[in-house]
């Protein structure tokens, strides 16, 4: 990924989440759980499941229609960060010692089976991922995680990330766009360039912690950032995390694609 | 090498969250005990220079192929071991939700492997020793560079542990190791020749900052013998406490793959435990037990009898399997299109 499309990719993201939609106003905290509760009832399944796993994808579709969040724009993402998951997963057809017939005369490796489930449950985790940060705030899943009991000091750590995040990636962008305008082809962009590039922006860094550091002095820091808002759970988020948390139960427990299948050929038949 | 949610089982996913979840809270306290207020805004913001600089590539010499940069070790070199492992963690946190570098499962796996290994081993162990007061370029240059291959090396190891314990692969242990570590030796080998050389620079351009932060600050406390142990001890009932549920629940992938290697069908001794387990899962999973396409469980059984996997195909039922999927995408997704199409049309 180039460093312009990565940073695209963020930005827009983080434009995405400040929508005002069914979802985005649910509470962060019910999103955080339902999304984790999601990844974990998905990755629950057997290792050869596939079609089991289909009903499932109702919620991350659910999610993107209700938040007005582009599909294709989450699909892509999830096919630029798939490749770690696809190379482990494509050696189950090799081997995996277990064959199956899917049809009388057809045997295929059993791997198969497991390298489509690795590949679905990948998109179902990674996109419902990608639709928590899209349909909330960060600062918004900071403030849930500080109510679920993450420690205040990694809270304020990930806010003040989050909020010098743009600033040096941009600077970053700048130096590195110099670098490349300079470095014709391959030249000077080597490692001992890279060097000195990542030394001066520490060194920029801390320079900039420092002014920040004063400012927020008189500004009567006094190590914690605070936050005006008290939210209390409505019986929306908490309807939301019933209705996803029955839903998963459901997929998980109910073969729900094998079930219509044998009643609708009861009816044909 | 991040991990990814889709090769995790549930309970190796836990375990490991629940590991770093403890070691953050540790290294909050210990660094609330004294904490220097002046440091909070610095670990973000360098939290925030880590990000980006891993955006930036360059060439890894003599490839011609590009890397980035991991920043472990840099961090525990110029903040100490505690603020090192909250920033890494945060790090890693926001590229998981806007990069989705794996999932929110595996993220507990990530952090452990990518921020436990380089900021509660490397450094105390290695680089600390090696490099002493820090002053000696070329001590902590070899320093660096041992503790990033180090570091490194066991977080590519822990991935593979992670995978194979989670029986999602059917990859071998062997195979699978003999691909990951060589790899992650050259990324270590670019890692600590980036640390060595942004130290250096540090040193060149502002030493007060590196003597300030590690050595006399109180915030770069060096990490006790007892503390490395403790965290030792926790890695061992971590580790040991995955094994256990992996044999209980899941037999197949690590059993699978020690079998290949010591040439043993399986382990001796575990047949009832294991049979015993798998049938109380396949009557958990099995709701329907008459589908034709049984559940999976049914295969290690049937590997280990030497019959065919799934026993009774019947054309008819995996028909009607594939009938019921379709619709089942058909309708999830018509449903979103629905509702896209309505509130385009109702809105303004």
């Amino acid at each position: 990924m180039s460093f312009e499309a990565a940073y695209t990719g963020i930005d827009r993201l983080d434009r995405l989440s400040y929508g005002n939609t069914v979802v985005h106003r649910l509470d962060p905290r019910a999103k955080v759980v339902a999304t984790m509760a999601f990844a974990v009832v998905v990755v629950s399944f057997p290792r050869y499941e596939v079609l089991s796993l289909l009903p499932c994808f109702l919620f991350p579709v659910l999610i993107a229609a209700l938040a007005d969040i582009p599909a294709g724009f989450i699909a892509r993402k999830v096919a630029a960060v798939s490749p770690f998951a696809v190379f482990v997963g494509m050696f189950n057809p090799l081997f995996d010692p277990a064959t199956v017939t899917i049809a009388p005369g057809v045997t295929v490796s059993a791997g198969w089976f497991s390298f489509a489930s690795i590949l679905v449950k990948f998109a179902l985790t990674i996109s419902a991922a990608l639709l928590l940060i899209a349909t909330t705030s960060f600062p918004g899943i900071c403030r849930g995680l500080r109510r679920l009991g993450v420690p205040s000091l990694f809270v304020s750590q990930l806010l003040f990330l989050y909020r010098y995040l743009f600033v040096l990636t941009e600077e970053a962008m700048r130096v590195a766009r110099a670098r490349d305008m300079r470095s014709f082809g391959k030249r000077g962009t080597g490692v001992r360039v890279f060097v000195r590039i990542v030394g001066t922006l520490f060194l920029r860094t801390v320079e900039r912690a420092e002014r920040i550091y004063g400012a927020m002095l008189a500004r009567g820091f006094r190590g914690e950032v605070p936050s005006m808002r008290r939210e209390a759970l409505r019986p929306s988020d908490a309807a939301f995390v019933l209705a996803a948390g029955s839903f998963f139960a459901l997929c998980r427990y109910v073969p729900v694609p094998q079930t219509i299948g044998r009643l609708l050929r009861g009816l044909a038949g | 090498m991040h991990m990814a949610d889709a090769l995790l089982s549930p309970a190796v996913g836990g375990t490991f969250w629940a590991g770093t979840i403890a070691t953050i809270g540790y290294a909050s306290k210990k660094l609330k005990e004294h904490l220097d207020d002046r440091k909070i805004p610095l670990m973000g913001v360098l939290g925030a220079f880590i990000f980006a600089s891993q955006m930036i590539n360059f060439t890894i010499p003599g490839t011609g192929s590009s890397g980035h940069l991991g920043g472990g070790m840099i961090l525990s070199i110029l903040l100490g071991p505690h603020a090192a492992f909250l920033v890494l963690a945060s790090v890693l946190t926001v590229q998981a939700l806007f990069f989705a570098d794996g999932g929110l499962l595996a993220l507990g796996c990530n952090i452990w492997n990518l921020g436990i290994y380089p900021c509660y081993l490397a450094w105390p162990l290695i680089y600390k020793p090696l490099a002493g007061d820090g002053r000696n370029p070329k001590r902590v240059f070899y320093a660096s560079m041992a503790s990033a291959i180090v570091g490194l090396q066991m977080g590519a190891f822990s991935v593979v542990l992670e995978t194979l314990l989670s029986g999602k692969t059917a990859l071998p242990f062997t195979t699978f190791l003999l691909m990951m570590q060589p790899i992650h030796l050259a990324i270590g080998i670019v890692e600590g020749f980036v640390t060595a050389g942004v130290i250096h620079y540090v040193r060149a351009a502002r030493p007060e900052i590196l003597d300030s932060s590690a050595s006399s600050a109180p915030l770069a406390v060096g990490i006790s013998l007892r503390n490395v142990l403790i965290g030792f001890l926790a890695l061992a009932i971590v580790t040991g406490g995955a094994f256990s549920w992996f044999r209980s629940a899941r037999p197949d992938g690590l059993e699978w793959s020690i079998g290949r290697i010591t040439g043993m069908k399986e382990l001796p001794g575990q047949e009832d435990g294991v049979l015993a387990a798998l049938k109380s899962v396949q009557e958990k999973t099995a709701v329907l037990p008459a589908y034709g396409f049984k559940p999976p469980e049914n295969v290690p059984k049937g590997k280990k009898q030497e019959s065919p996997a799934w026993p009774n195909v019947d054309a008819g039922t995996s028909v009607s399997g594939l009938i019921g999927g379709i619709l089942v995408l058909a309708v999830a997704f018509g449903i979103g299109w629905i509702i896209r199409a309505f509130r385009r049309r109702t809105a303004p």
